[in-house]
């Protein structure tokens, strides 16, 4: 049976050629607006290490005083500083935890037929790697004793290795960063969490540094803060200055695997704020916070308002779509009332009629959603063009997105037709016969 | 025209009427919302940088490492660039217009003020980097070159004079006798010794920035890091003969560096204003589909009226309606659904833009807006509903005698 209302389905959808081409061009076009910004918002809010995130921590410290703080009354610090984070790493308070900022170096390739290149950075402890699931080619970090020994050694990212080394591992090989050579320790494999869920500070969207060196190596040698810096107060001169300053421009991220651990982890940061008002450094009560990733980027708005608004407005006109074809449809239901008539009359019952409409439905949401789906690549294609090239990273259809177009379209379709087919059922064999 | 029979007409085919005149409804809010947002950012993206930005180019400067001789560096390199032929001035900064990062600081009245007056930039500069950029001096006077001195990253200084903008002086002294006056940046006192009309910050499309776009404040230093920015002005219709020539000179000076992000501000202001041109761009295209699937839609339902009340329609010709008659029935019939749905749309507009105005401090739309979008739906409808009003007008009389 359900062959044979297919088979209707397509005749019927021949004989009106143009209001059937309406239909699916509507359901198209609103399919692939929607879904394109569904998609960039998809990979924008999307979580790149759904495993983890829930387990890491941004402690957020209050040291600049409640004249500083937010409207709300929250911290208005997203970042630490120096002498609070040295304070965390020493506190050991997680089975993991990492302090790090953004950094860079200009490499000089050993080949001296390649160019001197800038390559940013980050610096950060060995935990990082195991915290953020970060996959490894060749070697691994630099391991606790690396963090202590403050020796030169670096993690690099594939495409530096690439590009350096042909692919062929490196490990013990060394590169040179501004005029210093560094031991490769670890090459990453393919790595490159959308968002940058490490750092959401500086940019949230983008490729992950190609470099990584031992925070103590990095504060050891001065190495200029790439990222963000906020001082609510003078500091002393120099790089000595700046460590003891009350400027904040470290991130710093704790693993806590469970409840209890985090619980503790808040009173940890508790009694060290508290530790500090003793002291004389914070003339305020302790005002300490501690978010997940998840929280955090929601927090720090890493999803733009572009990006909303446009999702917003897609599937307004989705909607919009939706109404247009329901009004299609019903005309053409109505439009073969004689027909529908006919076939009651014949002995076709209220479901039979009905699933016959449904079918109908269905097989223009399945042309508008393959429609939609090309709609959505070109649409991507567009998109990619006109917006950040970091964003555009973004823009890149996954099968879940195919699917989920494809079902949108059939679901969409099948409310349209709801109300049109309910009134086909509603035909009147008798008068219909009688009126002919 | 007669209103009643048109009206008991539509009663008879209420959900048809309906389903228009809320898609239209539907499209006014979308509408005007769309070209508002539109419109802002254009706006936006309309704003002047102070910078006379068809003949300036910028580039950032990387040294290998942290040599010790960076001023002289420096200092060598601006001379060598200046003496380039179409070369019109150029100098090195932190930061400079429209460049997305650079410092910011509070600008405060009195030493250890806990709330500052307002914020503003701090562009590190030398006596050429009015010329450079194109900046026009309106009050007071340049920097001497004595005066310029250095600065690095992590060490507070103190500029014995700044040069401030206008919407800056303004800012800190509304009545207009900034010039002269000790201001204090960085906890410690300066002087404002000269004003300039326009400069805007390195921050002119996010929320941070918004808040003061035009308050820029130049410092006399060069700034000891290893990465710094050169800015470049060339002599009109020089521009990209100078760049090449530029980056020859630097990289002939001396190899151990890197010049990257080399850009025209051209490519700046692209750069800058990528995601609101965007956003202007798709915004736009989804209004046109948004009018075309409406304007089909409205054709694809008259039309079937049209051919649903073939032998009423000629009945009507064959009792002496005009062809005119008929198509005014079908063009009255879709101005008051047009009417209605403009009436439901203009409430729509103004909800959708009030909850926009809390969740995205978005600003409350000017009704000009709302109104012009609702005349522009209808006359949508009436665009639309032309073909297959001409179609039935054009009907014979003949077809009510036939049978059906």
């Amino acid at each position: 049976m359900f062959r044979y209302y297919v088979w209707l389905a397509l005749r019927s959808l021949r004989r009106n050629p143009v209001l059937t081409g309406l239909m699916i061009v509507a359901i198209g076009l609103g399919i692939g607006a929607s879904m394109t910004m569904l998609t960039l918002f998809r990979a924008m809010s999307g979580d790149p290490i759904p495993q983890k995130s829930a387990q890491l921590f941004v402690p957020q410290i209050d040291n600049w005083g409640p004249d500083q703080r937010e409207k709300s009354g929250e911290p208005p610090q997203t970042m630490l500083t120096y002498t609070d984070v040295e304070a965390l790493m020493r506190a050991h308070a997680a089975p993991r935890q990492t302090a790090m900022y953004a950094t860079g170096f200009v490499i000089t390739p050993s080949d001296p037929q390649q160019q001197p290149f800038q390559a940013e950075a980050r610096a950060t402890y060995s935990d990082f790697f195991e915290m953020f699931d970060v996959p490894f080619k060749y070697g691994s970090a630099w391991g606790a004793q690396g963090d202590d020994s403050r020796s030169d050694v670096v993690v690099i990212g594939k495409k530096l290795n690439d590009k350096l080394f042909g692919g062929a591992s490196s490990i013990g090989k060394t590169v040179n960063l501004d005029n210093r050579d560094y031991r490769i320790v670890g090459v990453l494999d393919d790595w490159s969490p959308q968002p940058r869920i490490y750092d959401v500070m500086d940019e949230s969207f983008g490729d992950a540094e190609e470099i990584f060196v031992p925070f103590t190596v990095a504060i050891d040698r001065h190495l200029d803060n790439w990222g963000n810096n906020n001082c609510a107060s003078l500091s002393d001169p120099g790089w000595e200055g700046h460590l003891h300053s009350e400027c904040i421009w470290l991130q710093f991220w704790a693993e806590l695997p469970d409840a209890a651990q985090v619980q503790r982890y808040r009173g940890m940061l508790d009694s060290y704020a508290s530790e500090q008002q003793h002291n004389g450094r914070f003339h305020w009560a302790p005002l300490t916070r501690l978010h997940n990733a998840r929280e955090w980027m929601v927090l720090q708005h890493v999803v733009p308002d572009e990006s909303r608004i446009l999702l917003m407005v897609s599937f307004g006109f989705l909607f919009v779509c939706l109404v247009n074809a329901v009004g299609l449809m019903l005309a053409k239901f109505m439009g073969r009332s004689a027909e529908t008539g006919v076939r009651r009359a014949l002995g076709a019952n209220r479901r039979a009629v009905f699933m016959q409409c449904m079918v109908e439905t269905g097989v223009i949401g399945l042309a508008g959603g393959l429609l939609g789906l090309a709609l959505t690549g070109l649409g991507l294609i567009g998109v990619r063009a006109v917006l950040d090239k970091d964003m555009s990273s973004l823009t890149h259809l996954d099968l879940v997105d195919v699917v989920l177009a494809v079902l949108l379209a059939v679901v969409a379709a099948v409310l349209a037709g709801i109300y049109p087919t309910w009134r086909a059922t509603q035909v009147q064999p008798a008068w219909q016969l009688k009126a002919n | 025209m007669h209103i009643r029979p048109i009206l008991s007409a539509m009663r008879r085919n209420k959900v048809g009427a309906f389903l228009i005149a809320l898609q239209m409804a539907l499209t006014l809010a979308i509408l005007c919302n769309s070209l508002f947002i539109i419109e802002q950012r254009l706006a936006l993206m309309a704003r002047a940088s102070g910078v006379d930005e068809d003949n300036v180019f910028v580039l950032t400067n990387q040294w290998v490492g942290t040599p010790d001789d960076l001023n002289a560096r420096l200092v060598g390199d601006l001379a060598a660039i200046r003496s380039l032929p179409g070369v019109v001035d150029a100098y090195a900064s932190n930061s400079y217009p429209l460049r997305g990062g650079g410092w910011s600081d509070g600008v405060m009245l009195a030493l250890h003020q806990v709330h500052p007056i307002t914020h503003t930039t701090l562009y590190f500069a030398d006596e050429h980097a009015l010329n450079t950029l194109g900046a026009k001096l309106i009050a007071g006077r340049n920097f001497s070159p004595d005066e310029i001195g250095t600065r690095d990253r992590n060490s507070p200084a103190q500029p014995p004079v700044v040069i401030v903008t206008k919407a800056l002086a303004d800012k800190v002294f509304p009545d207009g006798s900034a010039l002269g006056k000790t201001i204090y940046i960085e906890d410690s006192p300066t002087i404002i010794a000269g004003i300039v009309e326009k400069l805007q910050t390195p921050w002119v499309s996010n929320n941070f920035g918004e808040k003061f776009p035009e308050n820029s404040l130049l410092e006399p230093f060069h700034y000891m890091v290893s990465g710094y920015h050169y800015v470049v002005r060339a002599q009109p219709g020089q521009l990209d003969a100078v760049m090449k020539a530029v980056q020859n000179k630097l990289l002939e000076i001396n190899r151990a560096r890197v010049l990257v992000k080399v850009m025209t501000y051209a490519e700046v202001r692209a750069e800058a204003y990528r995601n609101s041109r965007g956003l202007a761009i798709i915004l736009g295209v989804v209004c046109t589909a948004l009018l075309a699937v409406t304007a089909f839609g409205i054709v694809g339902l008259t039309s079937f009226w049209v051919t649903q009340r073939r032998r009423q329609i000629g009945v009507r010709r064959a009792l002496g309606a005009t062809r005119h008659a008929i198509l005014a029935y079908f063009q009255t019939e879709n101005v008051i659904i047009a009417a209605a749905g403009a009436a439901l749309g203009v409430a729509l507009a103004v909800g959708l833009n009030l909850w926009m105005v809390t969740s995205f401090e978005m600003l409350r739309i000017d009704p000009v807006y709302v109104l012009s979008g609702a005349v522009a739906v209808m006359l949508l409808g009436q665009f639309a509903v032309l073909w297959p009003a001409l179609r039935a007008a054009s009907i014979p009389p003949a077809l009510a005698t036939r049978a059906a």
